[in-house]
């Protein structure tokens, strides 16, 4: 590869494919490349095998044994919640493929899954670090060359705008660092606005910053305000345990019309005048026991704190979890997970989930799935570009696509900057009254506030050539969402999947179509001119074929 | 947020450092760890799951605790047992079970699915859902 403004100690490498993450999707996909023949490496902002929603979360799967019956129910499943705006093909992918993937998890990552009793096993759930554990050692099997601490800041491209490698700062040696490589795939995760959400801190929206730059799109941005019940005290955003809670006020009076599920608003809208408190009062003792050993680590702060969950109340708030457990982000333009861009891949949270949720939560199931299958896919269509190109590879004059936070367009800023515009963006996208409660008069405000913003981090932010660019780039990243964000929640006008207009309450059938955002400086969105593919629409599919 | 690294378990084996995802370590003088930047803390207790001598102690607030906090006291944390504890449910250690192996999400799924509510972190398959979107 021959770059140009290379700084003398940037440690370079070349590969066949660069994997960008290192949660569940980076890690299928890096395993699944490496299969396919690829030369593979993977870069993680933190540790493989640690990093990321699913290493300290843990995750239910969306693992549906290939019964059309059992098929049918899981497809229907989210599908009015999400307002229809998935796609029955996909999701009928998606099953098909998790289920392999889990099975060979099983098999040949030995992961040890309950017994159910009757011989087998009960393969709808994974616990996150036994999970990335297994996964680790899975790509150290395949020759997967893995580097933690070693987050990417800007994708690299050729003349003809190609991706053919991506460049970041290595933590631990203190040096920048480049992978030339014929294709990458983007697993940085989410966005979760570094709220605490559990795990999630490393999910700065990363991938989807430096996609747009490389001019991909995004899709289903206006379905990124998932918000997570958490004790007030903690980080931990375990949820399913909530349908099992009553929500109180602080007299000890029951909080009509909360709920974990139905009236979250509720509890977001009583959290802006005082405290909400909870109990989980409505597990009986068997449910109490199996709550215990299926997700250790909802328990770990009420133990920690003296509390039992059970018995006592204690006072909740709800954590931005953005597109982490929402749907939105990069745009996908092919079964491979291939984007608009050539040789630029994307899996996991950093692409769009609205293919198989719609609107509503990944969370839950599809999220997990999702990894999988996008991982397996991006993983082996990047293996089949990068081969394509041949020799070609190494030859590539390429050059380097960080914008803000990395090349101001006017004087640099001084150090430090960064922490101000992660509260900036902060103040605008995390209040309920905003980003979950929405309505145009304080929508529009939110979004002028967050342009201002950009304009100007994109004049003056700088990272210089240390690791400050790591936080300068991740500020860069959670403004772009913001603005994308709030832009596709004011184009949205009416109430769908997960965004709630107050001044636009119930769906307007004529606006079923997934949303584009793209861009930077100016922000353009559009409808996705592909249609949703719901019941009658797969229906008509199948007959056709 | 994490608060102790004990000096008298630790055997310098440089895992947290490694593995943990927020680079909130940084090595002594002397090789026993250190909690360098507290600040940057997201409470994942994934270092304290992987110290292989339970050297660490993960406080459940998600920001650093008062002083005089007996989540900063190691010998009152010894004392109560409390220090190993994520890592003794996980199962990771010599002659342990997996926790995985344990997991019994299955009954409350099924008690789910007998009862109206939908659940986040549970399969789809079994679910009757109404309302709003969980995350
Ligand atoms: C508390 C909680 C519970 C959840 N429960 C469920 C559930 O039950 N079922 C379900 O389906 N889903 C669930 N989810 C969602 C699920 O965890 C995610 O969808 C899943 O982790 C996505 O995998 P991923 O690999 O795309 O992202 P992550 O697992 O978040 O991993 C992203 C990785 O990218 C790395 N990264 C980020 N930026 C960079 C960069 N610039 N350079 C290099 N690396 C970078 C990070 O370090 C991290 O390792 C839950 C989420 C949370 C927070
Ligand atoms: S993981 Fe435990 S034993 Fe190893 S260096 Fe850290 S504190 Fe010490
Ligand atoms: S709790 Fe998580 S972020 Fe904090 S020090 Fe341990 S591993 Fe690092």
């Amino acid at each position: 590869m021959t770059v140009t403004g290379l700084s003398p100690h940037t440690h370079e490498l070349s590969a066949g494919v660069f994997v960008v993450g290192g949660g569940p999707a980076a890690a299928w996909a890096a395993y699944k490349a490496a299969q396919a023949g690829a030369d593979v490496v993977l870069a993680d902002k933190g540790y493989c095998g640690t990093s990321g929603a699913t290493a300290a979360a843990g995750t239910g799967v969306w693992y549906v044994p290939p019964h059309p019956a059992e098929r049918e129910k899981a497809m229907a499943g989210r599908e009015a919640l999400g307002g229809y705006l998935a796609d029955r093909r996909w999701m009928a992918r998606v099953l098909d493929q998790t289920y392999e993937g889990v099975n060979e998890l099983a098999d040949t990552g030995r992961y040890p899954f309950p017994p159910d009793g009757a011989g087998g096993q009960l393969r709808r759930g994974v616990q996150g670090p036994e999970y990335m554990r297994r996964m680790r050692i899975l790509l150290r099997r395949a020759g997967v060359r893995i580097l933690d601490h070693s987050p990417v800041v800007e994708l690299l491209v050729d003349a003809d705008g190609a991706v053919a490698g991506a460049a970041g700062y290595q933590r631990r040696h203190d040096r920048p660092y480049r992978v030339s490589a014929g294709a990458v795939v983007l697993a940085t995760g989410g966005c979760a606005f570094l709220s605490r959400a559990l795990g999630c801190d490393v999910n700065t929206g990363d991938g989807a910053l430096m996609a747009a730059e490389a001019g991909a799109e995004l899709s289903g941005m206006e379905f990124s305000n998932a918000y997570a019940l958490a004790p007030e005290f903690s980080s931990v955003t375990k949820t399913a345990y909530y349908s099992f809670a009553t929500f109180y006020h602080e007299d000890g009076t029951v909080l009509e019309g909360a709920g974990s599920q139905k009236g979250r608003s509720v509890i977001a809208r009583t959290l802006l005048t005082e405290k909400v408190y909870c109990r989980i009062d409505r597990a009986d003792a068997d449910a109490q026991r199996a709550m215990r050993l299926a997700q250790a680590n909802f328990f770990l702060p009420f133990d920690r704190m003296g509390i039992d969950p059970f018995t006592q109340r204690f006072p909740v708030t709800l954590l931005l979890e953005g597109t982490v457990r929402g749907t939105g982000g990069i745009r996908i333009t092919g079964d491979d997970c291939a984007t608009s861009v050539p040789g630029l891949y994307v899996a996991g949270d950093a692409a769009t989930r609205e293919l198989i949720c719609g609107g509503f939560t990944g969370g839950g199931s599809h999220n997990a799935a999702w990894a999988i299958s996008s991982g397996t896919w991006a993983g082996r269509g990047a293996a089949r570009h990068a081969a394509s190109l041949g020799p070609l590879t190494a030859r590539r004059r390429v050059s380097a696509l960080g914008g803000a936070g990395l090349r101001p367009t006017g004087k640099p800023g001084r150090p430090g900057a960064a922490r101000e515009v992660v509260a900036a963006v902060q103040a605008e996208v995390l209040p309920y009254e905003k980003n979950l409660l929405r309505h145009e008069d304080r929508l529009a405000p939110a979004l002028a506030g967050l342009h201002s913003t950009w304009s100007g981090l994109r004049a003056s932010l700088y990272g210089g050539d240390g690791a400050e660019v790591v936080a300068t780039r991740q500020a860069a990243a959670l403004a772009a969402h913001g603005r994308w964000m709030y832009t596709a929640a004011l184009a949205r006008q009416e109430t769908r999947g997960m965004h709630k207009r107050e001044d636009r309450p119930g769906a307007d059938p004529s606006s079923r179509r997934r949303l584009l955002v793209s861009g930077l400086d100016e922000i353009q969105v559009r409808p996705d001119p592909v249609a949703p593919v719901g019941p009658q629409e797969y229906a008509g599919l199948r007959a056709a074929s | 947020m994490i608060e102790v690294v004990s000096q008298d378990r630790c055997v310098k084996c440089d895992v947290c450092v490694k593995v943990c995802p927020m680079d909130v370590f940084a090595l002594g003088p002397d090789g026993i760890p250190v909690i360098a930047r507290q600040d940057d803390c997201q409470t994942c207790f994934m270092c304290e799951a992987h110290c292989p001598v339970d050297a660490l102690f993960v406080a459940p607030l998600s920001g650093p605790a008062p002083a005089g906090s007996p989540y900063t006291d190691e010998a009152a944390l010894l004392e109560a047992g409390a220090m190993g504890r994520y890592r003794a449910v996980l199962g990771w250690g010599g002659g342990r079970t997996p926790g995985s192996r344990l997991d019994q999400n299955h009954v409350f799924t099924a008690r789910l699915a007998a009862g109206s509510q939908p659940a986040e972190e549970t399969p789809a398959g079994r679910r009757r859902v109404s309302g709003e979107p969980s995350a």
